[in-house]
């Protein structure tokens, strides 16, 4: 049997032999989550039409990408095809000249600014990734329940607290899943979800990055505040809950309402056995605009260092193409493509996240920070080797979360304002802390003092 | 010639010399590092230290860490070593029964894996799927239960006695084999002059372990001022909540193989590695020069 088997495995491996003499392409990536959709569908579908490319898809961890990623491109040991994050992460890559610039690809032209904006270098001239998708932010519910106590689908704050009270005082369901143990939850799923309807999403944003509003104005705390009313109808013991057993709470049917990002879709398509629906961020009064988080979130760069650059210029045209857009939008449901060509996809739940575009405002994740000592680096450069050109200002009014989502102003040292080489302030505060599907978007936090 | 001894000594001194002086020198000199403008390696000197101890974005973290860690210290000495006391006193009393169950017992929490170790604690304490709550709910204390590894205040403690509960059998098999150890004349001589029971054990037994005592807390101190892995199975590479169980394990990890959007950044994860390293040195200095010299030994 052990001699059968053996003899299989040999056999096979001579076999694969010749294949190995073909071009081989290996995609670094953190979406670990897609694997079995990279090898059953997309892989096989590109190598229909090339067959003398072969791709692997090689992810790693979310929360260890980056870092390993990093200590790949410098060793020389990165695959040929990067998935890009968004913003500074991907740009210090290409600085550093890991990424190739791919303005040359005609794919390109399928992208619009906007679309391409997350991958380029500050004076657009040069975009580095081809980009895939984006994630829209909302809250996702339980239709079965919503039906069973007789509760519309809230369109106006008042109307949402009012759901999520009913909810409470029937008891059979916890209101809302989330929890505050992994803090990113809370920061990107809440705050960031929330948010662009306080402050009036690209308008604030923009107004952040030309200094004309701070972070400690109005419409900036208000979303702490609406944070912290979202206690209350949390699970018990919500500061250990983590962000799979929020995820399970839901899928499992015991909590009615779940703040989303869309990359949730597909899994809980699996997971869950009832009706589900979504709805966007509540607006303040009934009619008001809306605005909704939708955010660039992943792409696809060359690394510059690949002996396979002219097969894997081939793949980034596929991975430009309507195609391509088309079959991943309706793989992945909740990865909504960037490409200009109209995608028609099936998914009735990442149909609903959709069509807010058509009646809301978009704009993309404007705060995002993490207390760590990483982002320094990210910002180009160490304090120490940048011969002290940066300054620390340590300040006592950044707004922080106490671990409950509630605002705690008089808490310090939960966060500094740090000002770069190149007079930009940035907020390094605790209570955002990013991972997938987070990152660090560039500028956001600038707030000139 | 006494060149036998060279040759026995060798294998041991080449393989500990490839796996522990060598890295261990590296690492010390790694911390003198750092990156230059153009993004090579060159010497900086102590720079790093100040950095580490001096800016207020490392050092706010690194006085954090060590705080945390010492107070996971201080819970081990005063939690783990007397309780491991009290069982080693309790199994070596002659008229216990099963006395051979109970040490095996208590033994084994030792050699599980701390991953195991604490993946199940974090699923018997979950607010969610875990039994703390029920069992509390089952004798009319729920009100008592809290979710500890979620509050900054309590989750340190909490991860603390977990490990107090997982490495109990230490002291407890130590403190036992130095009481077997003492003679069974002495003991007689003991209660020939009418000292039996407790004061027999704080008048004879007790001086007689005091240096198994001492290695016992040397053991927890290096021990505990090394710890990383039952933090990051629990709580991950941030130690939250809000870093409120990052210890120095931790932060060395972050720093050195960076976690999430933070880059590995390996001359001031050196630098931390080295300060831990200054740390357990002096804390073990302490002790061998200032404490053992005066312990008082016995010969039998």
């Amino acid at each position: 049997m052990t001699k059968t088997f053996r003899t299989i495995l040999l056999t096979s491996t001579l076999l694969a032999g010749p294949a190995l003499a073909e071009t081989t392409l290996t995609i670094e990536s953190w979406r670990n989550d897609d694997l079995t959709i990279w090898q059953d569908t997309i892989i096989p579908a590109f190598e229909a039409q090339n067959p003398d490319i072969k791709v692997v898809f090689a992810p790693t961890a979310p929360a260890e990408y980056n870092a390993a990623l990093n200590s790949k491109l410098s060793a020389g040991s990165a695959g040929d095809l990067i998935t890009c994050r968004p913003f500074d992460a991907s740009l210090e890559l290409y600085n550093q000249g890991h990424l190739a610039d791919l303005s040359g690809l005609a794919a390109m032209a399928n992208f619009s600014p906007v679309a391409k904006s997350a991958w380029q270098t500050d004076d657009g001239a040069a975009t580095f990734c081809v980009p895939m998708a984006s994630v829209i932010h909302g809250f996702i519910y339980n239709k079965d329940a919503f039906d069973a106590l007789g509760i519309a689908v809230p369109t106006t704050r008042d109307e949402f607290f009012a759901a999520l009270d009913k909810i409470k005082a029937d008891g059979t369901y916890i209101p809302m899943a989330m929890g505050t143990n992994d803090q990113w939850e809370a920061a990107t799923m809440g705050y960031n979800n929330i948010g662009p309807n306080y402050w009036k999403g690209e308008e604030g944003r923009l107004a952040l990055i030309a200094g004309t509003q701070k972070l400690t104005d109005a419409d900036w705390v208000a979303p702490f505040a609406e944070l912290a009313k979202w206690k209350d109808y949390l699970g018990d013991g919500f500061e250990a809950q983590t962000y799979p057993d929020s995820q399970n709470l839901f899928t499992l049917g015991r909590a009615a309402i779940y703040p989303a990002g869309s990359w949730e879709i597909s899994g809980f398509n699996t997971q869950a056995t009832f009706k589900m629906g979504a709805f966007p961020p509540p607006v303040a009064a009934a009619g008001d605009t809306c605005y909704i988080s939708d955010h660039t979130d992943i792409a696809i760069g060359m690394n510059a260092a690949s002996p396979n650059a002219e097969a894997a210029k081939v793949f980034l045209e596929w991975v430009g193409s309507p195609e391509f857009a088309t079959m991943y939008a309706n793989a992945l449901p909740g990865f909504f493509s960037l490409n200009s060509t109209p995608v028609e996809m099936q998914d009735p739940l990442a149909q609903e996240f959709v069509s807010w575009r058509g009646k809301c405002q978009s704009t993309i994740r404007s705060t995002l920070g993490q207390r760590d000592q990483g982002h320094r680096d990210a910002r180009g450069g160490s304090r120490a080797s940048s011969g002290g050109a940066g300054k620390l200002v340590r300040a006592a009014e950044v707004i922080c979360t106490d671990g409950t989502g509630g605002p705690s102003a008089p808490r310090t040292p939960r966060g500094y304002f740090w000002t770069d080489e190149r007079g930009r302030t940035w907020l390094h505060a605790s209570p955002c802390v990013g991972t997938s599907p987070c990152f660090w978007p560039r500028r956001c936090w600038s707030i000139p003092r | 010639m006494r060149w036998h001894i060279a040759v026995f000594l060798a294998p041991a001194v080449l393989v500990y010399s490839a796996l522990m002086i060598i890295p261990l020198f590296g690492t010390l000199l790694q911390s003198l590092m750092n990156k230059g403008e153009d993004g090579a390696r060159v010497f900086v000197g102590l720079q790093n230290f100040a950095t580490l101890f001096g800016d207020a974005l490392w050092s706010d973290a690194f006085w954090n860490a060590l705080g945390n860690n010492a107070w996971f210290f201080v819970i081990h000495m005063l939690v783990q070593n007397p309780i491991g006391i009290a069982l080693a006193a309790i199994l070596s009393t002659p008229r216990l029964r099963m006395a051979a169950f109970y040490r095996t017992a208590i033994f084994i929490p030792t050699i599980l894996s701390f991953v195991i170790v604490g993946f199940v604690w974090k699923l018997i304490l979950s607010p969610i799927w875990g039994i703390a709550p029920g069992m509390l709910d089952a004798v009319g204390l729920k009100a008592l239960f809290a979710p500890w590894l979620g509050k900054e205040e309590y989750a340190l403690t909490t991860l603390a006695l977990i490990s107090v509960w997982q490495f109990i059998g230490i002291p407890m098999m130590l403190i036992y084999a130095a009481l077997l150890s003492i003679p069974d004349e002495v003991l007689e001589a003991a209660e020939m002059d009418g000292i039996t029971g407790w004061s027999q054990f704080w008048k004879i037994k007790l001086p007689l372990i005091l240096p198994a005592i001492g290695i016992i807390s040397i053991l927890t101190f290096v021990g505990n001022f090394n710890a990383f892995d039952l933090i990051y199975v629990a709580q991950g590479a941030l130690a939250g909540p809000d870093f409120s169980t990052d210890i120095l394990g931790t932060f060395l990890y972050r720093t050195f193989f960076g976690f999430q959007l933070q880059l590995g950044d390996p001359y001031m994860g050196s630098a931390i590695a080295g300060a831990m390293f200054g740390i357990i040195l002096l804390g073990v200095c302490v002790y061998l020069f200032a404490i053992q010299t005066r312990l008082r030994r016995y010969q039998f």
